[in-house]
């Protein structure tokens, strides 16, 4: 992987616990057995990667001790007293093979001398120890001399040591990418006008980006060695009125949105008026840590340190740190990182007390959200949904025993899927892919490594291990019951205007779903239904007409079948939504002289009941109160059927 | 110029790529057409509600706001908040009970308040929020207050408002548009003065006229505004108007708060529409799933993005993009593959396969398993949070589920791990419950969950080991320095410190900007940056000794020496900058700079020996040769 980040690293591989011996020390000085310098450090290349492939699988016991001193002289006969800091030893071992007893001196002497040499050096090393199921049948106390021995390294050249179970936690602990952090900020931490800590301010966490892959041109001649098969963007500004006329960009000026407005504003006027805060990180305040909630942490995080090699400023944020947390305590700082930035940050500073003896204490800091960013959306209290959605004890039981079971921190055992440990499995299978891309260019995308499922699917060993919770949790939450909701039923309970007392805040989300069937006449089974899809049909203007003449079709013939009235609340329902369609539509008179002429077919079919029905259920003509349109009075609109109702008798 | 190459607005845009918040940005776009109805009968103004922060300033004077003030408040809040965030939302404010009447339909005691080129309906102009912000002045001279209904009329206001509302909201479709009608009164019984036939006359045409309003998608949402002494009673007249029933009416009026703070608060939150980001289904375990629906609650607010104007005619530009190949100089189409070099050669992806290795993860969310919350480190964070909570149409079933995990997740103090298959960045994201929080009435925290984005080993860096002491332990500070530390902690406490209480003084320094230009006066006002610490909180006696027993218990008497000379030891760069100057400006001296400048020779010295000459006098070496001679010449100032 280093092959993408930096091509000009050199990178070397030595293997120890081989059954060959192949090494200049070897060669030169003698003993170092069973160490094998597989590759002299030269800049990393394709062979590199090809030659790890094949690792041979080793026989003999290894002792890493030889194996670093071998890579150390490695790098010191290549580099020398050049590229200070620069230089990294990573040991890969399971650290349970004893190392050799040396000619003079302890073992631990050993070690601090070696260590002593490589910090002179400028070299640092990593140490990462593969703990897993093998370890069992391994001999305790050579494990523990080992430890011991590693943990000098670790102390005197200040480095990682770190302790892995399991093949993900090795690929997320090698740092393939060691980035030179550049401070942030670094000067006082003012927590009042006359204390301020000398602080220096890292990323913590940045998030680590796919790459950006560059366009690929075809146009250069398959001959063209040295095309570059890129492709280049060009950005050209055309007046709107007259597209062929390009502007330049001295005739250009920025505008800002206001509303509906744009404010031109040049960049010399606006620099002039912006907020320009000075550069500082002033201290506001401490707080409860309860006052700040996880979930209210804005962006990647920040790291404080006090300055290296100053004592009392170490002490200083040694003492601020431990106090908070013994309080639980947060402090609220607000920052401006540069000079002659445009905006400030407010965030919490959290500490990081350190359990290592030659790590010193710090602060982590989070960003908060400004008043402008956040949305107080309410949602309803979970104990207001109806009983049939409350768990009852037994499910509450097998809910939390679930919870029990997948345990990715079980006591004693290794936390797994920690994120410090955790590699990023797009970013593998890319450098995957496009090393086999390189070899065969046709090659379909490989399938995610088996370790990297882990990452993305459930462990199924957990799973299967206590299949017993995972069944029982599963019997109790089977999909069970009905949907909370059902948006057609709703819209009927809308439309149905029995009572006039239904729930009728349901919100217009529900006439949206509705939408997407297209209906093309209206049936006898649900005839509102079709009749409102097909007035709000939008692709072409005919459906409303279209929808009004098919639904008066259907009321009449509703009203002609009757057979004693039976059709007529059916009918009535058709003739409630025929007129809020026609109001929504603006086509009062379609609806107003359908009615008039039912009530002319009512009299003339002795079917005057239907009428009296109407009346008796409010139903009036369309006045111009409702639809500016139509020419019916107030008076006139509430009198219709009830008029004629009483002229009747 | 490229947008994206443009400095001064980069630090605005710091979450560009964050996909969450792009598909936040696309759903804002459904657009809402709201209403403010506003009750102005003399009990709005008569009603005050006492402040219940009298310490705080330009208070003291009325402590008391009424009603009105409180309703005018809250819309202009809302004004202003919907012009940066939700520009082409459409509104318009309308009073009833008023003296004047101005509507489309020229009823009696309805006022819609309007300004210039704007319709009644319309996008908020920086003219409206202005002009809206002074309209308490001058209402009683251009509108006008009334009682509501009085004995003997046969006028119902509240019904033309209504009306009125309707009327504005006829443009759109309420398929694409979300249309509301905010009401806020105080009166629970507006027709309590009238009796017998005209009262439920009046009761029965005004609901019907609400239910028609809702039948044509419209909703109309009430904002109530009690008194201590008087409780807004839902249950008289509006639970019937708004089609409240059993449960809801219960706990619509729990929330009604007594302090003028809250009830603003609590105006402020209903005011807004939730917007869903996306919903999808989490997975459990083979069989059990929950449907949840996603929402922002958090997102950076940015200033709108930029358009770019004809500097000459002020008219908006439209930016073309064309692609070259840098090869042949042809013009090419967007092209679907993309190259990586590896090995000297050019890696050749199609964007299918780029977005393949990306599909890491069947499904949406995948349950992995459970952590205690104190495995949740303060550094596991690249971005907001995102709140889930379940989607309307789960299922009965899937409701229950939640809720059981909900509490028992909170009852053993655990998290959730699950890894989210999103396309844009696949991750493993930590889920938190979060129980209800209610403060006096107001729904502080909603209760949900909230998805926290995990970092990768690729993300985190190692910046303590870096920083470790390689001649063995650090010192650690003593008990006695950590109960001076405790005892500033306690000094400096901030009680109520609550997380959105500061605005983001550039952001609305970047509106006053846009709207005194926009409305084009002359001055700018200044704004309050509320973010710069206390300082006279900070100069209280008590603080002040607290930080100096801190200050001497860590860093002894001499602190103040220590701090002019900064930490004494100049970094190792500063020494090789110093040296390297030192050096310069010794050879420098070799030269007779103005015979080799008055005979023209400088440009026969080397770039070498031109920087020992720029070096020397501090000025930049960076440029071509011309470049530097120019710049020797411009110095002696020949």
């Amino acid at each position: 992987m280093q092959l993408i980040y930096n091509k000009y690293d050199e990178v070397g591989i030595v293997l120890f616990g081989t059954k060959d011996t192949d090494n200049e020390l070897t060669t030169e000085v003698g003993g170092y057995q069973h160490v094998v310098v597989m590759k002299n450090s030269k800049v990393v290349d394709g062979d590199i990667v090809e030659a790890l492939q094949q690792l041979p699988r080793g026989t003999s016991d290894g002792d890493f001790l030889d194996a670093v001193i071998v890579a150390m002289d490695m790098l010191i006969k290549k580099f020398g007293e050049t590229n200070k800091g620069k230089k990294r030893l990573c040991l890969i071992t399971n650290a349970q093979c004893p190392i050799k007893d040396p000619y003079e001196g302890s073992k631990e002497e050993q070690v601090t001398t070696i260590a002593k040499q490589m910090t002179a050096h400028g070299m640092r090393m990593e140490s990462i120890i593969i703990r897993g199921t093998l370890s069992q049948d391994a001999n305790k106390e050579i494990i523990d001399e080992n430890d011991r021995l590693l943990n000098i390294f670790s102390k005197e050249t200040s480095t990682r040591l770190l302790y892995v179970e399991d093949p993900i936690s090795l690929f997320g602990a090698l740092k393939t990418r060691n980035i030179t952090p550049v401070t942030v900020f670094k000067g006082d931490l003012e927590l009042g006008p006359k204390l301020r800590i000398k602080v220096l301010v890292y990323k913590k966490t940045q998030e680590e980006k796919f790459p950006t892959l560059k366009k690929y041109s075809d146009k250069a001649p398959q001959t063209d060695k040295f095309a570059t098969h890129e492709v280049k963007v060009d950005y050209e500004y055309k007046s709107a009125e007259d597209p062929d006329k390009v502007v330049p960009p001295d005739q250009r000026i920025k505008g800002y949105r206001y509303g509906p407005q744009i404010v031109p504003i040049s960049s010399a006027e606006w620099d002039a008026v912006k907020f320009k805060p000075e550069k500082g990180v002033k201290l506001l305040g401490f707080t409860d840590s309860s006052n700040i909630l996880r979930h209210q942490y804005m962006k990647d995080v920040y790291v404080f340190i006090a300055e290296p090699g100053n004592t009392k400023a170490v002490l200083a944020v040694s003492a601020l740190s431990r106090a908070m947390k013994e309080m639980n305590k947060v402090a609220i700082l607000r920052c401006a990182w540069r000079q002659g930035q445009s905006n400030v940050v407010i965030g919490v500073l959290t500490p990081n007390v350190s359990d290592r003896e030659n790590i010193p204490d710090s602060f982590y800091f989070n960003i908060l959200p400004f008043a402008e960013d956040v949305r107080e959306f309410q949602f309803p209290s979970l104990s207001s949904f109806p009983a049939l959605c409350q768990p009852n004890k037994q499910q509450l039981e097998s809910a939390a025993n679930f919870i029990k079971m997948l345990d990715l921190a079980p006591d004693g055992k290794k936390e797994v899927l920690l994120p410090d440990f955790t590699p990023n499995p797009v970013l593998a299978r890319f450098y995957h892919y496009l090393d086999l891309k390189s070899k065969h260019p046709d090659a379909s995308v490989p399938p995610l490594d088996y370790t990297l499922r882990k990452i993305t699917e459930p462990e199924t060993n957990l799973i299967l291990q206590k299949e017993s919770v995972v069944d029982s949790f599963r019997r109790s939450f089977e999909l069970q019951g009905n949907p909370l909701k059902k948006p057609r039923r709703l819209l009927r309970d809308k439309t149905s205007d029995e009572a006039g007392k239904e729930n009728i805040t349901a919100p217009p989300a529900n006439l949206i779903e509705y939408k997407s069937v297209k209906v093309e006449n209206i049936g006898d089974l649900t005839p509102v239904q079709d009749f409102e899809a097909m007035i709000s049909r939008r692709d072409s203007p005919d459906w409303v007409l279209k929808a009004i003449k098919d639904m008066k079709n259907k009321i009449f013939g509703m009203v002609e079948d009757s057979h004693e009235g039976d059709n007529y609340p059916k009918a009535l329902e058709c003739l409630i939504a025929l007129r809020k369609g026609c109001i929504l539509e603006q086509e009062p008179k379609q609806f107003n002289d359908f009615l008039k002429h039912l009530y002319n077919f009512c009299q003339e079919k002795n079917l005057q009941s239907f009428c009296e029905y109407l009346a008796s259920k409010g139903l009036t003509l369309i006045p111009k109160t409702e639809a500016i349109d139509s020419d019916v009075t107030d008076e006139e609109a509430r009198s219709f059927l009830v008029k004629s109702e009483s002229k009747s008798d | 110029m490229d947008i994206e190459d443009d400095p001064d607005y980069d630090i605005f845009r710091d979450d560009e790529d964050d996909p969450d918040a792009q598909i936040s940005r696309e759903n804002d776009s459904t657009k809402e057409y709201v209403v403010y109805l506003v009750d102005a009968s003399s009990k709005m103004f008569n009603t005050t509600c006492p402040s219940s922060s009298p310490q705080e300033e330009g208070n003291k004077e009325d402590e008391a706001e009424s009603h009105f003030q409180i309703a005018l408040s809250s819309i202009s809040h809302s004004l202003k908040a919907q012009i940066i965030n939700k520009s082409y939302d459409q509104v318009a404010i309308c009073f009833f009970n008023t003296r004047e009447r101005k509507n489309l339909q020229d009823l009696n005691g309805v006022y819609v308040f309007n300004v210039a080129d704007r319709d009644y309906l319309d996008r908020p102009t920086a003219r409206l929020i202005k002009e809206f912000d002074n309209l308490e002045e001058s209402f009683s001279k251009n509108i006008g207050s009334q009682h509501g209904v009085m004995p003997g009329t046969r006028e119902n206001p509240l019904y033309n408002a209504i009306w009125v509302a309707q009327a504005l909201l006829r443009k759109g479709s309420a398929k694409t548009v979300d249309k509301r009608i905010l009401l806020f009164t105080n009166e629970d019984d507006p027709f309590g003065r009238v009796t017998g036939a005209i009262k439920s006359d009046m009761t029965r045409t005004t609901l019907q006229r609400a239910k028609d309003t809702q039948d044509l998608g419209i909703t109309i949402e009430l904002l109530p505004l009690s008194c201590p002494n008087e409780i807004f009673d839902i249950s008289k007249f509006y639970a019937d108007l708004i089609g409240l029933e059993g449960d809801d009416l219960v706990n619509f009026m729990a929330s009604a708060g007594n302090k003028l703070e809250d009830m603003k608060d609590q105006l402020r939150k209903r005011m807004f529409t939730k917007r869903r980001v996306n919903k999808f289904k989490f997975t459990l375990v083979d069989g059990v799933s929950i449907d949840l629906n996603s929402y922002a609650l958090i997102r950076p607010t940015v200033p709108g993005s930029i358009t770019w104007l004809d500097s000459v005619t002020n008219r908006p530009l439209k930016s073309e993009r064309n692609f070259f190949c840098a090869d042949t100089g042809a013009l090419v189409e967007e092209s679907t593959t993309r190259f990586h070099p590896y090995k000297s050669q050019n890696i050749v992806f199609s964007t299918k396969e780029l977005s393949e290795i990306k599909r890491v993860a069947t499904g949406h969310l995948n349950l992995l398993g459970f952590k205690p919350l104190s495995y949740l480190r303060d550094y596991y964070n690249l971005k907001p949070s995102t709140f889930l909570y379940p989607s309307d149409e789960s299922t009965e079933g899937s409701m229950c589920t939640f809720i059981a995990l909900h509490r028992s997740m909170i009852q053993l103090n655990r998290f959730a791990v699950a890894f989210s298959g999103s396309s844009s960045r696949p991750q493993m994201v930590a889920l938190i419950s979060q129980d209800e929080v209610i403060q006096s009435g107001v729904q502080i925290e909603p209760p949900g969950m909230h998805m926290i984005y995990l970092p990768y080993s690729d993300d985190i860096r190692l910046i303590e080991e870096r920083y470790s002491d390689t001649s063995g332990a650090v010192t650690k500070a003593s008990d006695d320095q950590i109960k001076k530390a405790a005892d500033l902690i306690k000094r400096v406490d901030l009680k109520d410190f609550s997380v959105f209480q500061f605005s983001n003084p550039a952001l609305q320094r970047h509106y006053e900007v846009l709207q005194a230009l926009a409305l084009e006066e002359d001055e700018i006002p200044e704004i309050k940056d509320e973010t710069l610490p206390d300082e006279e909180g900070m100069a209280r006696p008590r603080v002040v000794r607290a930080l100096e027993e801190f200050k001497t218990s860590v860093y002894g008497e001499n602190y103040d020496e220590e701090s002019e000379h900064g930490t004494g030891k100049p970094t190792e760069a500063s020494k090789k900058r110093k040296a390297h100057t030192e050096y310069a400006m010794k050879e420098c001296e070799n030269y007779d700079w103005g015979e080799l400048a008055d005979t023209g020779k400088l440009k026969d010295l080397t770039v070498v020996e031109l920087k020992y000459y720029l070096s020397g006098h501090n000025l930049p070496v960076s440029g071509k040769k011309e470049a530097l001679v120019s710049r020797i010449l411009t110095h002696m100032g020949k």
